[in-house]
């Protein structure tokens, strides 16, 4: 039974499995006298419980067997081989394979001619049969079972309502864990392929290394000794262009925020707040397209009207368009902090015959400076991981400099040229993706739980 | 009047100056992020506006049975594998009959679209008795006349620096003034996938990838986010190591770069557990992951918004927590979660970065029938074709941001007005 | 409650109230600091204060006293034009500070709000030193010229307020580190160092424990040879303890003014003595 037959008998299971647990409930009750004011809880809930009881075991099975079923074929099928053609090794078997369930997949078997991969693929096909049924018949003998067990269970006294909700309470834990598993996802995937990378390249080379040319060392003993992955123009390239980001965005989204805040008329505020809004809603590709198309040829001619030789894709054009991408993020994150500067404070400012400008510099700014510096880290953060806008605007060439007039290159765009060029996965060259990406996984992960605890703390002082 | 209060009064006017500069700072702060707002939205409706429309090229075409080797009565294999290109080239061979340099006659057939032979074909396999027969039919006409048409091609130029040479000008020049040159609504953009045609290249491919990956991100994110605020939020023990652990986690996750997303993807969910690559579904499985922090903070403040009297008000009627908690306080809170669900799922549609990570930047030029086929999304389209060179396509490239803006003005607008209607003061 | 207590303290709290009664004026017109006729104020379409007619004199203390709502905290903070600050609140009527109409257009409100000094109901020092706390409104101004004159000043206004014996050691210390009391009078000493000519005092010791509402008591009594002081207060001992004149404020409504110990032994108006004797509140 394919996997969609299953799933679909299951569901009616489900439903099947409900009634019943809810007839059974009834018939118990109404045994004795008062009917089904003996039971413990609404008969539903009885229906419930058969109905997750059947499923979820079976459901379980179904996503362990389905996750390391192709692991089992194909080391079933590779076993199966002729010992000369196992000792070959992984890869030129990965390649077979590969071909093997295309050809099975498409109904093409007959065009093989090697006898070899007639016999891989016949012993595939009758592999993948038998799980397939196997996996069947474990499934719905499970959940049969459980069914007959759930229908045993059900007595007046049972505690269906209670059983059902440790069901529910277990899954919303589970559903609250997955932030937890993202994270070790996160660690993990990047980690796993970075111990890899510092293999063949040593971590001093990386962190210290100034020259950054991947393509020059793709032969593997080449790797490492031309010095090629020093990731320093990138990390350099990557501060550049988020210095100038942020040095756009955070006087334009500081200042917008105090006026509307503090200046604006309601009516000002409430069309202007959305509509800045808006600019934190445009993705970030189009920024990136605005960037290349129109921004960067401007900057070029402007530069050259000026007698300045700028780069086409300079590191300010980049810059310039992050910062307006991160004005409503500082503008917003401002306003927040502003707002939760208590009144009283402005009170005793204006009491004593401040003005309004003078109470917002030397009270309500000073007062919200933690939050206003936690905002600035978290668009900081933000700016450093920002991806499209500098692969589409920024080059490709790894400059160490620190002119805003010419091309640098982030480790964010090296991290999407380097994954999204070649396929070969054990490279160094896409294992160096990895090692940039746990580069700056750790960065904005500093910068964010920094920025974090700073805005709780500030948040508990006026709370 | 005491001496400091003259004191104060002499230095009042500079006070006020320095005051009304500081308010005008804000105030010019505001009008310079508007007015980049403005003039990003300006520059790519002026760029993509005219990417709405195409050109057609009318032309008089004798449908050959002997070019084709066909007659009516042919079996419809022969049909279709007939070269009805050469049928195309005769028609405007003939209407313009002094081209003899080969590379002339190269540029002749380049006037209308390589799909024009297609179109002739399916005409034909509907309708075999159009064979032998002749007639006037519109057909795509080819890129570079589609950008001259549209005025992006000044013909001032040297011809040197023109993608339109002269004797091209002038075939353009003769089929204006018969009439046979045509602006009109471009349905292929909405009809077609992506095409190394710039004439042929639409977004239906794309739009069909956004939908099924967002499909998958909604089916997931949504229970799995309300879950888990329902949880921390009404059952989750104060003080748990657990809870606190999960809580800076959500948090943090809300700012890991989208990339890292993407790599997380990639190493996992494809090279792990072997889920097939550049498909809606690893697209909308590492845009779950990216999308549940948002719902999961919304939905929090959502519930935390419900009053405690509510609660209080079931309990005491003798409800059990799990009920109170799913029979009154969330569809309380449900505003609120579904405003920060669309809000989540807008900033997914708009994501570019992790996808291209796990392959969804391949170009795929079939619309996608399901969830396991290879396809492309919106915003990597975007990407795709702002990288290519032909003017054309950047044209194209603004069409398409126009119509994924227009998606993810709605949703938020959608949500907008969610929150406006039921805003409740409880 | 039965409804036979509700009715009962529904009918003395409703009574008429036509005109003030007592001495609202003050008769020499050299001894009027502060004058008001006819003063409303509305918070948007809801009036908040009705028609106060009240003269305040030079160096005296006057509480405002009442129930909750009654409208004395908004009145004291049309004196400065703290209403200002709220955008829905207006004020209408004659409110004079040395005979100068404090709402007229050439009135600046800075320059008012420097003559007429607020401390507030809630200690709010500002997330600055103490040194600073008290130099902020004398650099705001450009009151002194000089470092020497800013540390004598501070000196000086840290002694009035009675706090500079306990945090001379410590002027660097933030002032949202003291404790409530001492918050409060630094609170004090920062509206000082401007050197006004009229306090307001906003209910400024119900935030704080006995001890320190007694040294806040003692300090105004002192301050009132140099300053004008109006304050507002929860507590009728308080008024008794320390004000010259107690206004009375009912429901937006000033019903009557006297020399406090009249008003707490004698009071003309059947409201006021419902109040005093404790009937409501």
């Amino acid at each position: 039974m394919p996997l969609n037959t299953i799933l679909i008998t299951l569901l009616l299971l489900l439903v099947f499995s409900y009634f019943i647990g809810k007839g059974r409930a009834i018939a118990v009750s109404t045994t004795k006298s008062n009917g089904r004011r003996n039971l413990h809880s609404l008969p539903s809930y009885y229906g419930y419980m058969v109905a997750l009881w059947t499923v979820i075991p079976a459901i379980a099975i179904l996503v362990i067997w389905t996750i390391f079923e192709t692991q089992i074929v194909s080391s079933l099928t590779f076993s199966s081989l002729p010992a000369e053609l196992q000792q070959e090794g992984q890869s030129s078997f990965g390649l077979l394979l590969n071909e093997v369930k295309n050809a099975v997949q498409s109904g093409q078997v007959d065009s093989f001619t090697d006898p070899v991969k007639i016999a891989a693929a016949e012993r595939y096909e009758s592999v993948r049969s038998i799980s397939l049924l196997a996996k069947t018949v474990v499934v719905l003998g499970v959940a049969l079972v459980c069914l007959y067990l759930g229908w045993r269970y059900i007595k007046p006294e049972t505690q269906a309502r209670n059983k059902v909700e440790s069901i529910a309470r277990w899954a919303m834990i589970l559903c609250a864990s997955i932030a937890i598993l993202t994270t070790v996802g996160i660690v993990f995937s990047v980690i796993f392929e970075s111990v890899l990378f510092f293999k063949s390249v040593s971590i001093t080379e990386f962190l210290f290394g100034t020259k950054w040319s991947p393509q020059t060392s793709i032969r593997a003993d080449q790797a490492g000794s031309s010095g090629a992955f020093g990731a320093v123009p990138l990390f350099v390239g990557t501060l550049l262009i988020s210095l100038i980001a942020l040095i756009i965005a955070v006087p334009l989204g500081l200042m917008s925020a105090i006026y509307l805040s503090e200046y604006a008329s309601s009516r000002f505020r409430s069309f202007a707040k959305p509509t800045l809004e808006i600019l934190a809603g445009i993705p970030t590709v189009v920024y990136g397209f605005f960037a290349a198309l129109t921004v960067a040829p401007f900057i070029r001619n402007l530069g050259e009207s000026l007698g300045l030789t700028v780069a086409s894709e300079s590191a300010l054009a980049a810059g310039l368009v992050m910062g307006i991408m991160i004005i409503p993020f500082v503008s917003s994150l401002s306003d927040d902090v502003i707002n939760a500067v208590p009144q009283s404070l402005r009170d005793g400012s204006f009491g004593m015959g401040a003005t309004k400008s003078e109470t917002i510099k030397q009270v309500v700014i000073p007062a919200a400076l933690p939050g206003i510096i936690g905002g600035v880290l978290l668009a900081a953060s933000r700016a450093i991981g920002e991806t499209m806008i500098v692969v589409m605007a920024a080059g490709l060439s790894a400059n160490l400099t620190f002119n805003p007039l010419e091309a640098v290159t982030t480790v964010t765009v090296q991290i999407v040229t380097l994954l999204t060029g070649d396929q070969e996965f054990d490279s160094p060259k896409t294992l160096a993706a990895f090692a940039l990406g746990l580069g700056l996984f750790l960065i904005t992960l500093l910068l964010n739980v920094i920025a974090l605890h700073v805005i709780r703390k500030y948040r508990e002082q006026y709370d | 009047m005491n001496k400091s209060t003259q004191i104060v009064e002499a230095g009042l006017q500079k006070r006020y100056a320095k005051e009304k500069r500081f308010r005008l700072y804000g105030l010019i702060s505001i009008l310079i992020s508007l007015a980049f707002l403005v003039i990003l939205l300006a520059d790519i409706i002026g760029k993509g506006y005219p990417a709405f429309q195409q050109t057609y090229v009318k032309l008089d075409v004798t449908i050959d049975g002997e070019v084709l080797g066909l007659t009516a009565e042919s079996p419809e294999d022969k049909l279709y594998s007939a070269s009805y290109s050469k049928v195309i080239r005769n028609a405007l061979r003939e209407k313009f009959p002094g081209v003899t340099d080969r590379k002339q006659k190269r540029a002749l057939s380049n006037l209308v679209s390589k799909s024009a032979a297609y179109e002739l074909r399916d005409m034909v396999v509907e309708n075999p008795n159009l064979i032998g027969t002749s007639g006037s039919y519109w057909f795509l006409a080819k890129d570079d006349v589609d950008v001259f048409m549209k005025g992006n091609i000044d013909r001032n130029l040297p011809e040197s620096d023109r993608r339109i040479k002269d004797y091209q000008l002038e075939w353009i020049d003769t089929l204006v003034a018969e009439n046979r040159l045509e602006k009109r609504f471009n349905t292929v953009l909405f009809t077609e996938a992506d095409s190394r045609e710039p004439e042929q290249a639409g977004i239906r491919g794309a739009l069909m990838g956004s939908l099924y990956t967002m499909l998958i991100t909604m089916c997931l994110a949504f229970p799995i986010g309300v879950a888990a605020a329902t949880y921390l939020e009404e059952f989750a023990p104060q003080n748990n190591k657990w809870v606190d652990l999960i809580e800076i986690n959500i948090n943090n996750l809300a700012a890991v770069p989208s990339i890292v997303f993407g790599l997380l993807g990639l190493a996992v969910y494809i090279n792990f557990f072997g889920v097939p690559r550049s498909t809606p579904l690893v697209g909308g499985l590492v845009l779950t992951l990216m999308t549940l922090p948002t719902i999961i903070i919304a939905s929090r403040a959502a519930i935390k918004a419900v009053p405690p009297s509510m609660r209080e008000a079931a309990l005491g009627l003798g409800a059990s927590k799990v009920q109170t908690v799913f029979q009154h306080v969330l569809p309380m809170a449900m505003p609120g979660i579904l405003t920060g669900t669309i809000i989540g799922m807008a900033q997914a549609l708009g994501e570019t970065a992790p996808l291209l990570m796990i392959g969804m930047i391949a170009f795929v030029s079939d619309i996608p029938q399901s969830i396991i086929d290879p396809s492309t999304v919106m915003p990597v389209q975007i990407y795709l074709w702002s990288d290519s060179p032909e003017r054309a396509f950047t044209e194209r490239t603004s069409a398409a941001i126009i119509v994924l803006l227009a998606f993810l003005i709605t949703m938020n607008l959608v949500a907008i007005m969610l929150r406006k209607r039921f805003e409740k003061r409880w | 409650m039965s409804t036979e207590i509700a009715d009962k303290n529904r009918d003395e709290f409703d009574i008429e109230i036509l005109n003030t009664v007592g001495k609202p004026f003050i008769d020499k017109p050299e001894d009027i600091k502060m004058a008001t006729r006819d003063c409303d104020v509305f918070y948007g379409d809801k009036q908040a204060i009705f028609g106060v007619d009240l003269d305040i004199g030079k160096n005296e203390i006057i509480a405002m006293i009442g129930p909750s709502g009654c409208g004395k905290s908004t009145y004291l903070r049309a004196l400065n034009r703290m209403n200002d600050t709220i955008e829905i609140c207006r004020v209408s009527g004659s409110l004079t500070l040395d005979g100068q109409d404090i709402y007229s257009k050439k009135q600046d409100p800075v320059l008012l709000r420097a003559r007429v000094g607020m401390v507030f109901q809630k200690p709010n020092p500002f997330p600055k030193s103490i040194y600073d706390n008290v130099a902020y409104g004398a650099r705001l101004h450009g009151l002194v010229s000089n470092k020497a004159d800013l540390d004598d000043l501070v000196e000086a206004s840290l002694t009035k307020a009675g706090l500079f014996k306990e945090v001379k050691d410590n002027l660097q210390k933030p002032g949202t580190g003291l404790s409530g009391g001492q918050q409060q009078r630094l609170c004090i000493a920062r509206t000082i160092a401007v050197d006004p000519e009229v306090i307001l005092m906003d209910e400024p010791t119900s935030a704080l424990d006995p001890i320190a509402t007694a040294i806040i008591e003692e300090l105004m009594d002192e301050l009132r040879h140099n300053y004008t002081i109006a304050i507002v207060t929860h507590s009728m001992q308080q008024a008794a303890r320390i004000s010259q004149r107690t206004a009375y404020f009912h429901l937006g409504k000033l019903v009557e003014v006297n020399a406090t110990n009249d008003v707490f032994t004698n009071p003309e108006h059947q409201l006021t003595e419902n109040y005093i004797t404790g009937r409501f509140g």
